[in-house]
């Protein structure tokens, strides 16, 4: 089966340039202003808090348990929602507890003692600073990752490919961050790894399409940087869009089978795939037109470097060869 | 068929090497080294405790003031007014002639401690470097206590672990239900705390109408007795002796009434200041008192020598065992808190394994379909690529004895979406070549050449990504970084030099005229 067709005529795709930018321009600015008014919904593991699960024989009586709860000057503010299913809430609150012996599942039980015949399932309580350590070290990753990318994309290719390829990063982030925050979805950890994934995937995405401009830029005979980036990129949209399709699929099922656990974690995912698809074609590569990438100085340099290997042998041989 | 090449066999090899390495994993057999389901899937109880060593530090006082009061008595140094206060240890030396002897003692047998003397008056205070030893103890002790306990519970490989300066982690699996593991955290918060303490005879008549400033005054304490919630003594808060003298603990049962009870030992210097005591108290009463709360205070009859006590309550057997656990494993010198807790009951976790499961399968089988549909034969060979990469990375994690978590498993399902993408490129540059007019091997070998630099970048960097995620995360998170990480470094075997190898070996049967059931391509007839 063949969708891209071998002799698919090559897209204008510098050409639309500044329209596709307008677009992603304004996608950045209303995430920004998404996280900025409604801001991150930051779940118990960055903000401290409780989770009981509670499974019922049959319907979960919510109200009941709404009211329970209410009576319970400490609970203030608990909120409680159905949970995957409808014989099974999830009761999250602020209030956490230090005593080891006694906690919030001991009490919840007898709290919620009446209400029907119930299991709590699980239960997670994390601590103000545990949940503040936790979010810094999340900060760390993400710069830390970032950093390292940067370093091996310059040491790679070039300084303006790394430079393009982390600001199509950062935009692929800012609208998975803006999705997050329209969607008010708990931010857990899970969520945290689920946009390091996509800064890993965004990256994967853009570095084989930089590599094949790379190529294109030996290749083609063309100095117009315009043109050697619409063959590129027209060369590898199979490549991209099948792979992208492939993860979409398993991160797809991921969302519908993976159970409520993993909710937040393939939804993250579900964005990133797509925006990161969309970047790596449409993005990264015009960063890399306005940032003046000269593909003159690209090819003098290459030849410098391929001069100097040259040079380098030769001294080798001569040495080797005893004429030195 | 063609000739067997190096690639085909490393890839032979590397499949073969992942399946039966699997094996173990995959059967649950009780033989062979095999991938651990993390706490999430298999349920359990994780916590991340921290210790409170401001007790400690109290305590460590407490202790000194014990020690004071013996050094002191032994000598027939006569003295009042020892108290514990403001972090300080202060007592009067009633006879000045005693004050060098004093002196001598003190410099002798307190070391590390800050003494400050105002006439016969003494304070001593711990220097910042006993109170630093202090709480780094206080925090190493608390790990080997918890582990001692959890152990002796008869749990199945609980983990402890001090995690950073001053957490400790603790992960047990296998908690079944709820009251079971309130019991466990019960065993792990009892400080057991074991004092032999004095009653105040002389003020004890007065202790209902006593606050506890007040007792402090005399350096007494009031405590509570434990089955009776009114019923409260009056006593002095410096110890005889404390659970640190111990030697061992057991449950015993009364003769008469069978009610379950806890006889412990003494080592040989608790049982001589023990039966010292006891011969010196002869008419009064002596509380036993554990975590502050008094749970006998019998009159002393006569000198007890051998150092055999008993702690009767209205204990249950449950409760005389864990008692008894906690006081054979050693006191906690300071209380522990929870920061963290994460429990997840065994219907939760038999849950997650089942929901995430059923999306590894839907994931590879829909990966599967669509790499034959799209590419034909060399869909095929990717797929094989993709099984022999799933059993390699289920071996690797196998034999480092690699913890499973819910992400992990998450990360197994990503890595089967993006493992499949090495194949993608490699078969999009063949076909390419081939559409040009190159022969099949040229445009296997030009294909393989003109993916790898690709694939070689993409791969490391988001390896990088996974790399620090591992270093930085937490918990479950690793497990995610962790399957990510081997999951692309398996890829690059078997998805680059496997297939490659695959190619080569089956190139005699490759068909240049049947280019679309071994590519997937329409055939460009009359074209070169």
């Amino acid at each position: 089966m063949e969708v891209f067709k071998h002799n698919q005529p090559i897209i204008g795709f510098m050409s639309n340039a500044k329209k596709v930018g307008t677009f992603s321009i304004l996608m950045i600015i209303a995430s920004i202003v998404l996280i900025a008014t409604k801001g991150l919904n930051y779940g118990i593991d960055f903000a401290g808090g409780t989770i009981v699960q509670v499974k019922y024989e049959g319907k979960a009586p919510i109200h009941k348990v709404r009211e329970a709860l209410s009576k319970v000057k400490s609970y203030e503010g608990a909120t409680v929602t159905f949970f995957g299913s409808d014989s099974e809430i999830a009761i999250r609150t602020k209030s956490t507890t230090k005593s080891v012996d006694s906690d919030v599942s001991d009490k919840m039980r007898k709290i919620l003692d009446g209400t029907g015949k119930f299991k709590v399932r699980g239960v997670d309580m994390v601590g103000p600073a545990v949940g503040d350590e936790l979010r810094t070290q999340g900060l760390m990753a993400m710069v830390l990752s970032i950093i390292g990318i940067l370093i091996y994309i310059s040491f790679r290719f070039e300084w303006r490919f790394a430079l393009a390829s982390v600001m199509a990063l950062i935009h692929d982030v800012t609208i998975a961050t803006g999705a997050l925050a329209l969607t008010q979805i708990d931010v857990n950890l899970p969520i945290l790894a689920a946009i390091l994934t996509i800064l890993g995937y965004s990256l994967n995405d853009t570095v084989i399409v930089f590599d094949r401009i790379r190529d294109g830029i030996r290749t083609i005979k063309s100095t117009n940087l315009g043109d050697v980036i619409d063959e590129s990129v027209t060369r590898t949209l199979s490549r991209t869009t099948l792979t992208s399709l492939t993860t979409f699929f398993v991160v797809l099922t991921l969302y519908l089978f993976g159970g409520e656990a993993l909710k937040g974690f393939s939804f993250t995912l579900l964005v990133g795939v797509v925006v990161g698809t969309y970047s790596s074609i449409f993005v990264a590569s015009p960063i890399l037109m306005w940032l003046n990438f000269s593909i003159e100085e690209f090819r003098a340099n290459e030849a410098k470097k391929a001069k100097r290997e040259k040079e380098k042998e030769k001294m080798r041989a001569m040495y080797e060869h005893g004429t030195m | 068929m063609g000739t067997l090449n190096y690639r085909v066999v490393i890839f032979a090899f590397a499949f073969i090497f992942g399946v039966v390495f699997s094996i173990p994993s995959l059967t649950q057999s009780d033989s062979g080294k095999k991938i651990t389901l993390g706490l999430d899937l298999q349920g359990g109880l994780h916590m991340l405790l921290s210790v409170k060593t401001e007790v400690a530090l109290e305590s460590k006082l407490k202790s000194i003031g014990t020690s004071v009061k013996y050094v002191l008595e032994n000598d027939d140094i006569v003295f009042d007014d020892l108290k514990i206060d403001n972090d300080l240890v202060s007592f009067e030396v009633l006879d000045e002639d005693d004050i060098p002897k004093v002196d001598k003692l003190l410099a002798k047998d307190f070391k590390d401690i800050i003494l400050t003397k105002k006439g016969s008056h003494y304070a001593l205070s711990l220097s910042q470097k006993m109170a630093k030893e202090t709480e780094k103890h206080a925090i190493d002790q608390a790990v080997d206590t918890i582990r001692t306990r959890l152990n002796m519970f008869g749990l199945a490989e609980p983990t402890v672990a001090k995690q950073g300066e001053d957490k400790i982690l603790v992960e047990i699996p296998g908690v079944k239900t709820a009251q079971e593991e309130q019991r466990i955290r019960a065993l792990i918060a009892k400080a057991a705390h074991l004092q032999m303490m004095a009653v105040d005879e002389d003020r004890a008549n007065r202790v209902y109408s006593m606050t506890q400033a007040e007792a402090k005054s005399f350096g007494d304490i009031i405590l509570p007795d434990v089955s009776e919630k009114d019923k409260k003594y009056l006593l002095s808060s410096i110890p005889i002796l404390d659970g640190s003298m111990l030697t061992d603990a057991k449950v015993g049962y009364e003769r008469k009434t069978n009610r379950p009870l806890v006889n412990f030992t003494l080592d040989s210097q608790g049982s001589k200041i023990f039966g010292d005591f006891t011969g010196k108290s002869v008419g009064k009463r002596m509380a036993v008192v554990l975590d502050d709360e008094v749970y006998t205070a019998p009159n002393i009859v006569q000198r007890i020598g051998g150092g055999r006590v008993q702690i009767t309550g209205n204990f249950t057997p449950q409760e005389a065992n864990d008692v008894a656990i906690a006081l054979r494993s050693g006191s906690l010198l300071a209380p522990v808190q929870v920061e963290e807790k994460r429990s997840v009951g065994p219907s939760l976790g038999a849950d997650n394994i089942k929901a995430s499961s059923i999306a590894l399968v839907v994931g590879f089988v829909l990966v599967i379909i669509f790499m034959v549909l799209y590419y034909g034969m060399a869909g095929v060979i990717a797929n094989v690529a993709l099984v022999a990469n799933l059993f390699l990375l289920l071996a690797i994690m196998s034999l480092a004895g690699a913890t499973l978590t819910l992400p992990g498993m998450a990360g197994i399902v990503l890595t089967v979406g993006m493992a499949v993408d090495a194949n993608v490129i490699i078969n999009e540059r063949i076909r390419e070549l081939l559409h040009e007019g190159s022969s099949i091997t040229k445009a296997i070998e030009q294909g393989y050449n003109n993916a790898f630099t690709a694939i070689w970048d993409a791969n490391v960097t988001t390896l990088i990504a996974s790399v620090v995620l591992f270093a930085y995360g937490t918990g479950p998170i690793k497990g995610f970084a962790l399957t990510m990480s081997i999951g692309i470094l398996a890829s690059m075997l078997t998805a680059i030099l496997g297939t490659h190898g695959i190619y080569q070996w089956l190139l005699p049967k490759i068909d240049k005229n049947r280019l679309n059931y071994w590519f997937g391509i329409k055939q460009n007839k009359g074209a070169k």
